[in-house]
């Protein structure tokens, strides 16, 4: 098992930092063991302190209005979890459980705080690591959003094609009005569907040449 | 084919005549028109950018 100082040395957070200074900021940091199925916190419950895990792994979760989980990470040694709402002062907005017998290293916000002020190297590497992880999280949301609105513009098509009624002809933005979504969007759609061989655009036709593609987009495989 | 323009909607602002890179649309008396020897690639940009949806160009769908 990893030790406490071979995690923090290894952290992009406290990169930058000599010997001495790893370890002081060691030696703020606390270790602590939990059981197969334990809970480390609770969604919604004020946060107290962001983790490392020395050994085990520790799933991070949602739980919907119907009691239904969502499984949003699974974090393994020498990664860490439950660091922005420590910075901000906020609540927990996840869950964390153990799946299996677990040893975090935490260090608590109160003690974070110390060591950005007192090492504004830390601060510095906080704030590229969250600009990273924006990144990420702006990429997620386009991926999402876009392969939503695929599915849609999919159902779409099916419906005005299969409707068959004479006459019937859809401008993008009358599709984007369907989907709820911007006209761009739908544009893109189209576009990603042509690419990937669903349907052919040719001037003002959408012909349909792969029915089951779009099916599969509409209700995409839990 | 054509995109359909609504002259009542138009208020000729021209900004569809300047985005048809195939030089299909002309403003005649403040309302936009269709060049009729152009042959419109159904881009979409005009309907794109007109704000007053006076000018739409709508897809047939069907299967192939």
């Amino acid at each position: 098992m990893v030790c406490k100082l071979d995690i923090l040395k290894a952290s992009p957070y406290f990169k930058g930092l000599n010997p001495e200074e790893l370890e002081a900021v060691s030696g703020l940091a606390f270790e602590k063991k939990y059981e197969r199925g334990e809970m480390l916190f609770l969604e919604g419950e004020k946060a107290d302190a962001m983790y490392f895990v020395l050994s085990g792994a520790v799933k991070i979760f949602k739980t919907s209005a119907d009691g239904k989980e969502q499984i949003l990470a699974i974090i393994r040694p020498m990664e860490a979890f439950n660091e922005v709402p420590i910075l901000n002062g906020g609540i927990n907005p996840t869950s964390a459980q153990a799946m299996s017998t677990l040893v975090v290293c935490g260090m608590t916000g109160a003690d974070m705080q110390l060591i950005m002020r007192d090492y504004c190297q830390v601060a510095m590497n906080i704030i590229q690591v969250m600009a990273k992880r924006l990144r990420q999280m702006i990429s997620l949301v386009e991926d999402l959003s876009f392969r939503q609105v695929i599915g849609r513009v999919a159902k779409i098509l099916l419906e005005y094609a299969a409707d068959g009624a004479a006459g019937a002809r859809l401008t993008q933005r009358d599709m984007a009005a369907m989907a709820g979504t911007a006209r761009e969007v739908v544009s893109r759609s189209l576009k990603a569907l042509e690419d990937e061989g669903a349907i052919n655009i040719d001037r003002h036709r959408i012909v349909i040449k792969d029915r089951q593609a779009l099916e599969e987009m509409v209700t995409p495989a839990v | 084919m054509k995109p359909k323009i609504d002259i009542y909607k138009c208020d000729g602002c021209g900004l569809c005549v300047a985005v048809c890179w195939q030089h299909g649309l002309v403003m005649i008396d403040g309302v936009v028109n269709f060049v009729e020897t152009v042959e419109c690639d159904w881009c979409g940009q005009c309907e794109a950018v007109c704000i007053h949806e006076a000018i739409t160009c709508p897809f047939e769908i069907a299967f192939d």
